[in-house]
């Protein structure tokens, strides 16, 4: 009774160039390519994940979209109805990955920077110092005193200090294949930055990088140790996903292999599930008994932090999170990654992460706690740009995962949730996860975030600033030139031709 | 005039941009488009470590020594010293548009102060350069009023009480600008060359052991005398030469303590850190001078191991108060009375320090011109960026700005 | 010019003549009759009581200026030949793009002195203060040099494309260093010379130390010699105390951008 799609993307094969080498047709994990008749011919089934386009020797493949199948139609698009005819199909519930491809959501692009003219001298990073240092964790707001002299001996707060404004976001093993996870790590290491473990406990191979990551304690509890505890430079209580907020986790059986198996502490080939909230929290006061049994297990040696998702109530959320004794608090906004959620929270259910940091900064400045919690906030930095942005209107560290994983191979194809991907990241089969070479792997992403930081040293320096602490929240940097001003209201942003002040 | 570089401006702009505001009559009332206040500037001060008094016509002679800084739109004097005769009392100096300004004030005064006298402040209109309406000038001897119920409300000390209603009468009193606060002080400033808003106070009638000015070259405001420097609160003053880029994120910061910043500059926000850092949070000037314009880590990381801990410690904890961008400071405050200057780390904006040779004197300026106008007999040096130099009435020069950042902290 | 002395092609102007404010004499007073003596011949010009007046001697070809008192900003701006001399201390940004010419300082100069200076010769006996000599260039003949005698703060040299720069550190502390840090930044072509203590964290990007070589002597000594002469004080020609700051690369930065089809 099923109704066929049409295809969306076809690769096209260049038959002069083809050498016929049938690497493409071993590469594609998606089974699209077949050889017959002496040639290369097209299965159906392309994700238009690149694989083949890429690894072609003689660069023979082009991977073209089909031109709409379906008669144009303003309101019910192609992906209105090609959504309608797969329910129907199957009756299920549309799974898909990556962040929401829907981009009417982008505010980023809306906001314009501030440059120094005049009255104030622009920086040079690359002869003068700009400095990027970054911390991460509870600040006290003012130095205790003793004997009418600043008290350097006092106890501190444990706070983590990072050389860029930038993590990388939560990926679990799980999500992804253990040599992008090594990659990652690795990245944050010689980037002397943190990245997150993902709900999925550490891998004890990853245990050398304990000081570079920040464990995550989400409502599965994976792998959630008392060994895991002592091995982290922070932890971070996750209370949702700016893809999925309000939804769990679900890693299905096929991807629990041996490895994943041994990291999360659960038998070979069941089911993984993070249930939706947190079953010990259901309201403010059981967050921060969360909060306090994790700074006492972990015995008030690393902050303790909790990532929730932008929704609508976000600032006052923030607010209780902060009262609740976090360290730092994570919003991760409605355009960010996933290994496999609902299309239907993917693309409906949030907030966009320009708001939800420019609500949440000024919350938690209403009600004087801003200098004493680290605001991160991800979903949706894409670039050094949006992470300038996200800082101008707010941010003390951005998140970013996907770009992560863009500059190790993949082609955001939205295909996560299927496990076969072809770039060895978003799968756990051997002969895929080694595709993707660990050390390859890291120096990409460090060179990305190393290009990422050096951008925004020129654009700080040309706004004359020297060091990224004066951008936290200076939100007179930036100017608003989108169509709707009162977006540029709520996030405090003045509109463009409108002065200082 | 138009041989005179000096005077040139003028005709161009002086004068004639008045006359362009003239019909929108912003004196004391804050213009209606004001959004931020920027521009580039003079500053100057003086202090007698001895406990003589330096005339005003010193302070003038400085500033207008260097009359190619500014532009006619705004400039103004604090004497410090100024009253032996009320050293216990607030003395707050306002700024009325007219009398139902003063009457307003006045009543919303006896709900929370004594006032144990008042006084018009003497100002003349001869011979100046500046279009009228002129504000009239006030100033009242006053003690909170601690059996009131506003004292009592309010449950704070007295200067944050002080502060707490000069904040209010700012913000909600249309017309009315409370100038300065402090004990024993005084602020004379307005819309106009320095040398006419010296005439239109009389400076020269008056004398104090420290002195500060400030003329200003503003790329915008029209006629707004409450906007120019110094900006004070409490005995706390400052004139401030350049402009800072991280003011969104200080202004916010100070906002976050209950400072309201009404007039739109980021030299109001580094008054009310001072006020923060130093007096509400104890810091020693050091480090409150630090915390502003802290060393590069680079720098710090060469630090002895105290030092280090410390100034990690501050720069991370009073991220908010890094004063990024250009500026060079002079800041005044009283009891005992003190000068202090800093500019940035990156020495952006100039600043010459002056001494005399027998001691008894101390100069800072924008230019080395404006000392050596007062006092040729001075050895003078540039202090280190991002280094205080501070002067203290009886003791003398306590830092050149040339030591390391904590000596004597830790 | 009824009050100007006239003799042996002599000027003085006398700038403390006050006007009827009780105010100095404004810069462009000065300046004209500068210009006006230099036009007609005059060679000598000495001005006395000068009190901040700015742009003292901007584009003068042939004549020597003698300057008593405290020049303001901009002092020999564009200098174009003349010889500016000045008893006291100068204050910013003097010798901003000078191209021939030479500005003796009896004293300090403080901010930026020497900027984008293209040719001629500034000598500070003693101290001057942040980013001085600056962008500092050559081309085929004409190259700059800056001598100071003392110390000088952050950014020497920053930009630095060509010319000489030559710090002798006079009244420094022993063990402390008499230049400070990011010197050289971006330094991609000329020299710094610096006698004493200079650390390695001290280098701006771009920047290295190198060892005096033989050719470098013959330059160190006809510039110790000319403060010599400027100044009358004797400067003792220890060879290994002197340090020798040069670019890595005259490209300093290449590498850094990616120029890939985006």
């Amino acid at each position: 009774m099923d109704v066929n799609l049409p295809e969306k993307y076809r690769p096209i094969i260049d038959a002069e160039r083809c050498i016929k080498c049938r690497k493409c047709i071993r590469e594609c994990s998606f089974g699209a390519l077949r050889f017959e008749d002496d040639r290369v011919k097209y299965n159906g089934g392309c994700v238009s994940c690149l694989r083949c386009v890429t690894i072609c020797p003689t660069q023979a493949i082009a991977v073209r979209e089909v031109d709409p199948q379906f008669t144009p139609h303003p309101v019910f698009d192609e992906k209105v109805r090609r959504s309608i005819i797969a329910q129907a199909n199957s009756g299920g519930v549309l799974l898909t990955s990556c962040g929401t491809d829907k981009e009417y959501m982008d505010i980023f692009s809306h906001l314009l920077l501030d440059a120094a003219q005049v009255t104030n001298p622009s920086i040079d990073p690359l002869r003068e110092p700009v400095e990027t240092r970054t911390y991460l964790g509870r600040r006290t707001g003012r130095l205790p005193m003793r004997d009418g002299k600043i008290d350097i001996e006092a106890d501190m707060p444990p706070i983590i200090s990072m050389d860029m404004p930038l993590m990388i976001g939560h990926i679990s093993l799980g999500s992804v294949s253990y040599n992008t996870q090594k990659a990652l790590f690795s990245a944050a290491k010689d980037l002397n930055i943190i990245a997150g473990s993902g709900e999925g406990g550490l891998h004890k191979d990853f245990y050398g990088f304990s000081d570079w990551v920040c464990s995550e304690v989400a409502s599965g509890r994976f792998g959630v140790t008392a060994d895991y505890l002592k091995r982290v430079s922070s932890v971070e209580i996750k209370i949702g996903q700016g893809a999925k907020p309000g939804h769990g986790g679900h890693l299905p059986g096929e991807k629990v292999s041996e490895l994943i198996s041994e990291a999360r502490m659960i038998p070979k080939g069941t089911d993984a599930l993070s249930p939706y909230p947190h079953h010990d929290i259901y309201s403010i006061e059981d967050l921060q008994q969360l909060i306090s049994v994790l700074k006492e297990s972990t015995e008030y040696k690393v902050p303790v932090g909790v990532k929730i998702a932008a929704v609508h109530n976000v600032g006052a959320i923030a607010s209780g999170v902060v009262r609740a004794g976090a360290d730092f608090i994570t919003v991760d906004g409605l355009r960010g990654g996933t290994g496999s959620a609902p299309r239907i929270i993917r693309d409906h259910a949030g907030m966009p992460i320009e708001i939800a940091i420019a609500t949440v900064d000024q919350r938690l400045q209403e009600e004087g706690l801003r200098n004493k919690v680290t605001l991160c906030a991800g979903g949706g930095i894409r670039s050094s740009a949006d992470m300038i942005k996200a800082i101008a209107l707010g941010a003390d560290v951005v998140m970013v995962y996907t770009a992560a994983l863009v500059a190790m191979g993949c082609k955001v194809c939205q295909q996560c949730h299927q496990g076969i991907c072809a770039w060895g990241i978003a799968t756990q089969r051997d002969e895929l996860t080694k595709r993707l070479d660990p050390d390859i792997a890291t120096q990409r992403v460090t060179n990305l975030f190393r290009a990422w930081n050096e951008e925004l040293r020129e654009v700080i320096g040309a706004m004359g600033i020297d060091s990224v602490e004066s951008l936290v929240g200076n939100r007179d940097r930036l100017r608003y030139i989108g169509p709707n001003h009162r977006i540029a209201e709520i996030i405090g942003v003045k509109h463009s031709g409108e002065g200082w002040g | 005039m138009d041989h005179r570089g000096r005077y040139d401006r003028v005709d161009d702009m002086g004068i004639r941009s008045h006359m362009a505001f003239d019909e929108r009559r912003y004196v004391v009332e804050i213009p209606h488009s004001m959004k931020y206040q920027m521009g580039s500037c003079g500053i100057a001060g003086a202090i007698n470590v001895n406990g003589e008094k330096i005339p005003g016509s010193m302070i003038e002679t400085m500033i207008t020594t260097m009359a190619e800084r500014e532009n006619g739109l705004g400039a103004g004097f604090v004497c410090y010293g100024l009253f032996p005769d009320h050293t216990d009392e607030y003395c707050l100096q306002f700024l009325f548009d007219d009398d139902d300004a003063r009457r307003e004030v006045e009543e919303f005064m006896k709900d929370w102060v004594e006032v144990e006298w008042d006084e018009k402040v003497y100002t003349s209109t001869n011979f100046i350069r500046i279009a009228p309406p002129f504000p009239l000038v006030r100033r009242y001897f006053a003690l909170p009023k601690r059996k009131s119920v506003q004292f009592w409300m309010q449950g704070l000390d007295d200067d944050d009480y002080i502060v707490r209603m000069v904040m209010l009468i700012n913000a909600k009193i249309k017309g009315a600008f409370c100038v300065s606060s402090g004990k024993n002080m005084a602020v004379f400033k307005g819309s106009g060359y320095a040398r006419d808003i010296a005439k239109f106070y009389d400076i020269f009638r008056y004398s104090g052991e420290m002195w500060l000015s400030h003329s200003r070259f503003p790329t915008n405001s029209p006629g707004w005398w409450a906007g120019a420097h110094p900006i004070s609160i409490l005995d706390w003053s400052v004139c401030h030469n350049g402009e800072i880029t991280s003011y969104g994120v200080n202004k916010k910061y100070v906002e976050m303590f209950g400072y309201n910043c009404a007039l739109l500059t980021d030299s109001e926000t580094i008054t009310y850190l001072w006020d923060l850092l130093v007096r509400r949070h104890g810091l020693p000037v050091e480090a409150a001078a630090f915390s502003m314009a802290p060393q590069y880590y680079s720098e710090i990381e060469r630090m002895g191991s105290q030092e280090r801990e410390l100034a990690t410690r501050l720069r991370m904890t009073y991220k908010e108060a890094f004063l990024n961008g250009p500026f060079s400071i002079l800041v005044g405050r009283g009891d005992p009375i003190t000068m202090i200057a800093l500019a940035d780390r990156k020495k952006l904006r100039p600043m010459v320090v002056g001494r005399a040779d027998d001691d008894s004197e101390f100069y800072v300026a924008s230019e080395e011109c404006a000392i050596k106008a007062v006092n040729k007999d001075t050895s003078t040096w540039t202090p280190k960026a991002g280094n205080p130099v501070v002067i203290k009435a009886g003791e003398g020069l306590v830092r050149t700005g040339l030591e390391p950042p904590f000596q004597g902290v830790v | 010019m009824s009050e100007d002395e006239l003799m042996d092609q002599c000027v003085v102007i006398d700038a403390d003549r006050r006007d009827e404010l009780g105010h100095p004499m404004g810069y462009r007073e000065l300046n004209e009759r500068i210009r006006e003596a230099v036009s007609k011949g005059c060679k000598n010009v000495v001005l006395n009581n000068v009190l901040g007046q700015r742009y003292i001697g901007s584009t003068i070809g042939v004549a020597r200026i003698e300057i008593h008192g405290t020049p303001g900003n901009d002092l020999g701006a564009f200098l174009n030949g003349a010889t500016i001399e000045v008893f006291g201390n100068a204050q910013d940004v003097t010798g901003n793009t000078m191209n021939a010419g030479r500005i003796i300082v009896h004293g300090n100069a403080w901010d930026i002195t020497g900027l984008a200076a293209r040719g001629g010769t500034i000598l500070i006996r003693d101290d001057a203060g942040y980013r001085v000599g600056i962008n500092m260039k050559e081309y085929e003949d004409t190259k700059p040099s800056l001598i100071i005698g003392g110390s000088v703060r952050d950014y020497l040299g920053e930009y630095m494309a060509g010319g000489s720069i030559l710090v002798l550190g006079t009244g420094v502390t022993e063990g402390q260093s008499p230049i400070g840090l990011y010197i050289g930044a971006g330094i991609h072509g000329g020299r710094l010379f610096i006698r004493g203590k200079v650390e390695s964290y001290q280098l701006g990007a771009g920047a290295t130390i190198t060892d005096i070589a033989e050719d470098d002597i013959e330059e160190l000594e006809s510039m110790i010699s000319e403060y010599e002469l400027a100044f009358g004080k004797k400067i003792e020609r220890d060879w290994s105390k002197f340090v020798k700051i040069a670019p890595q690369d005259s490209r300093p930065f290449k590498g850094y951008y990616d120029k890939t089809l985006i």
